[in-house]
């Protein structure tokens, strides 16, 4: 069956080029980059060049990329390495609508001794950069805040909130695994400290990331061992896949245009076509400060997981923020950290395209998904002559 | 991914008896749009009381929309004393199972059908397990019916609990008053277990011994009961296990004294007395 892949916030597909990249460091050019051999020194090259091609699409200087194995490590390795070597300074500022990798680290954190403050967003998803400044404080070790976030594709207004944490003295750290590769990221005139990236969501593969630490920061290594990325994170380096990273984020860089342009306009038709086919729809997030590749949709009185496995039907894949669809019974935490109402969020639908997505991917989503929703609407005994009477009012951002 | 059954796929896909009775005979509906899930069941009743059309609609996820196809197929064509029989495991087992973590989409099933028969007899649904008090504050779930979940299906950990009734799946503010409910209702029935293991004699009774404790526990347990309703019994005679009664006051005209007869005289007369016995009434 044919697959339209409308998941890339996800995951994404392995560019030929990147997987072209690897294949030699699998098999002739095994040796150990910290070997003494030139058989192992060309494979140190291999990986320094990898460095050089991450640092050019973030504006970073090629020392200040540590590799480790995945996002979720480089957001670990960010915060334990800043909290390790500022021991006397047990707070930390973040946001409702992180994904878990810091969500969930924060709360470990908050149940371990350290003080977390969470920032709250308003209906489209946005920071209280008011409440950023009157809460960063002498204590507060780092301040760890998204760059976009991974189910709305709303993005943070990273440079101010910097400056806030920089004139308070405090550090930020930015997981920026979804925006790196699809909006331009400039990190040689930033107030950014270290930033998050991952390997998949650039079509490069699974099980590699980076961490950009800012040159002259004190951090101490999250992962102890060897000497490796000039002991910052020990362990011998993933060296396809690092290969890999170090292509697709030169790849990344030369298609930068795409996204902000072809990708956009198929993600606003998609939007548009589907909010004009399908009634008692809603957009979630900011419509302007948003990745050009997302679109995260509502449709009242359905549910998602049930729109999911029809979508599925029609092999086209998506998620949702569906309580169903979390494992827990738990609707997503940052459609409800947006108020978005409990109605809303259940119905809730996010498309995510990449610069392989075509027209005719787009076309046959917008062919399939409004009669789907008509379909469970048919199901449902809810509708527009009930919404008056059963839709409570929205929760609040505190809830 | 989802690990659905053949069988649940089927009905989510194509789903029977979707949609409304113009006239229905009875209605139940439970669930909300904030609870993620909900379900209306409609019946249609012939004169012998037997279910000859049944339609649903539901808001939910796939597992909630083959649970509720499922029940409709299960009760068409049962009387309503047939049909109140079916239990979520019921539900579960007739889809060739559910993932656990959707145990609540049958629970769902049998609660819409329990509201219907409820609404059809005209009585205002009798559920103790809604009463009580709030636990879980973010799908609104109160002590009772935690306790009655735990029992039925045997609980034992709090994850299960969410499985099976939502409670805990939110906030997670609830999950120690979730464990002491869990923890009470099992200490209560260790208790009762051993209760009634003293009050049981082990060895086999004579028969004036079964005299004396049936009339002790008709005086002791039964008749303050009744007499509570305005009613009374009296012990007529026995034979071997046949207990003769004849009922006194406002339960001689009760339409429903059969079912007194059973789930009250006779139940507790097995309870302390001796399981084999059997409770008749005749005329005085």
């Amino acid at each position: 069956m044919k697959v339209v892949y409308a998941d890339n916030n996800a995951t994404t597909k392995v560019a030929p080029e990147v997987l072209e990249a690897m294949m030699p460091y699998f098999s002739e050019y095994y040796g150990n980059p910290s070997s003494m051999h030139t058989f192992g020194g060309q494979v140190a090259k291999k990986v320094d060049m990898a460095r050089q091609q991450v640092a050019d699409l973030i504006g970073s200087d090629p020392s200040e990329i540590v590799f480790t194995s995945c996002g979720t490590e480089s957001d670990n390795a960010a915060i334990w390495g800043i909290l390790r070597a500022n021991p006397h300074k047990r707070h930390i500022v973040t946001s409702r609508v992180e994904h878990p990798a810091v969500y969930n680290l924060c709360k470990y954190l908050a149940q371990n001794g350290y003080h977390v403050t969470e920032l709250g967003v308003d209906s489209n998803g946005m920071l209280n950069l008011n409440e950023l400044a009157d809460v960063v404080r002498e204590d507060t070790a780092i301040v760890s805040v998204m760059y976009a976030n991974n189910e709305t594709g709303v993005i943070f207004p990273i440079e101010d909130i910097g400056r806030i944490v920089k004139e308070r003295g405090s550090l930020l750290h930015t997981d920026a695994v979804q925006a790196v590769g699809k909006i331009p990221v400039n990190l040689s005139k930033s107030t950014i400290d270290l930033l998050t990236l991952s390997g998949h969501k650039l079509h490069a593969p699974k099980g590699v990331g980076a961490l950009f630490v800012r040159k002259g920061i004190t951090f101490t290594p999250f992962i102890v061992g060897g000497h490796q990325e000039r002991n910052r994170r020990g362990g011998t380096e993933n060296v396809p896949s690092i290969v890999g990273l170090g292509k697709a984020c030169e790849l990344a860089k030369k298609h930068m245009p795409e996204e902000q342009t072809r990708v956009k306009q198929l993600r606003d038709k998609l939007e548009d076509e589907i909010l004009r086919k399908a009634p008692d729809a809603r957009v979630n997030g900011h419509k302007t400060h948003r990745l050009p590749n997302t679109t995260n949709l509502s449709f009242e009185f359905v549910e998602g997981e049930a729109i999911l496995l029809l979508l599925n039907e029609k092999g086209i894949c998506a998620s949702s923020g569906s309580a169903c669809t979390s494992g827990s019974l738990e609707p997503s935490h940052v459609l409800r950290a947006m108020g978005v109402p409990f109605t809303a969020v259940h119905g809730s639908v996010r498309l995510s395209l990449s610069r392989y997505s075509t027209l005719e991917d787009v076309d046959f989503i917008i062919e399939h998904l409004p009669p789907i929703i008509r379909r469970l609407r048919e199901i449902s005994p809810y509708g527009r002559q009930t919404r008056a009477k059963e839709q409570p009012a929205s929760i609040s951002a505190s809830a | 991914m989802w690990d659905y059954s053949e069988k649940v796929k089927d009905h989510f896909f194509h789903p029977r008896n979707v949609g409304e009775i113009a006239n229905p005979d009875a209605v139940g509906e439970v669930g909300s749009l904030a609870c993620g899930d909900a379900l209306k069941l409609m019946l249609k009743l012939d004169e012998t009381g037997r279910i000859v059309d049944v339609k649903f609609k539901t808001f939910g996820c796939g597992s909630a929309i083959a649970s509720a196809s499922a029940l409709t197929e299960m009760i068409k064509g049962k009387t309503l004393e047939e049909a109140g029989k079916i239990t979520d495991s019921d539900i579960a087992a007739y889809l060739d199972g559910l993932p656990e973590q959707k145990m609540h989409c049958s629970v769902m099933g049998r609660e819409a059908l329990e509201a219907a028969i409820a609404n059809y007899r005209g009585v205002k649904i009798e559920k103790p397990v809604d009463e009580g008090t709030i636990v879980c504050k973010c799908f609104g779930v109160t002590d009772n019916k935690i306790a009655h979940e735990v029992r039925e299906h045997k609980l034992t950990t709090i994850e299960q609990v969410t499985n099976f009734c939502k409670a805990g799946g939110g906030c997670r503010s609830c999950h120690p008053q979730i464990q002491a409910i869990i923890d009470e209702v099992w200490q209560k029935e260790k208790e009762k277990a051993l209760i009634e293991k003293v009050r049981k004699p082990v060895k086999k009774l004579t028969n004036i011994q079964k005299m004396k404790l049936v009339q002790e526990t008709i005086e002791r347990d039964i008749r303050p009961t009744l007499q509570s309703d305005g009613g009374d019994i009296e012990l007529i005679d026995m034979d071997g296990d046949r207990v003769m009664v004849s009922f006194r006051g406002s339960c001689a005209e009760c339409p429903s004294s059969k079912v007194t007869l059973k789930s009250t005289v006779e139940a507790k007369l097995r309870e302390f007395v001796t399981d084999t016995l059997i409770v008749e009434e005749v005329a005085s």
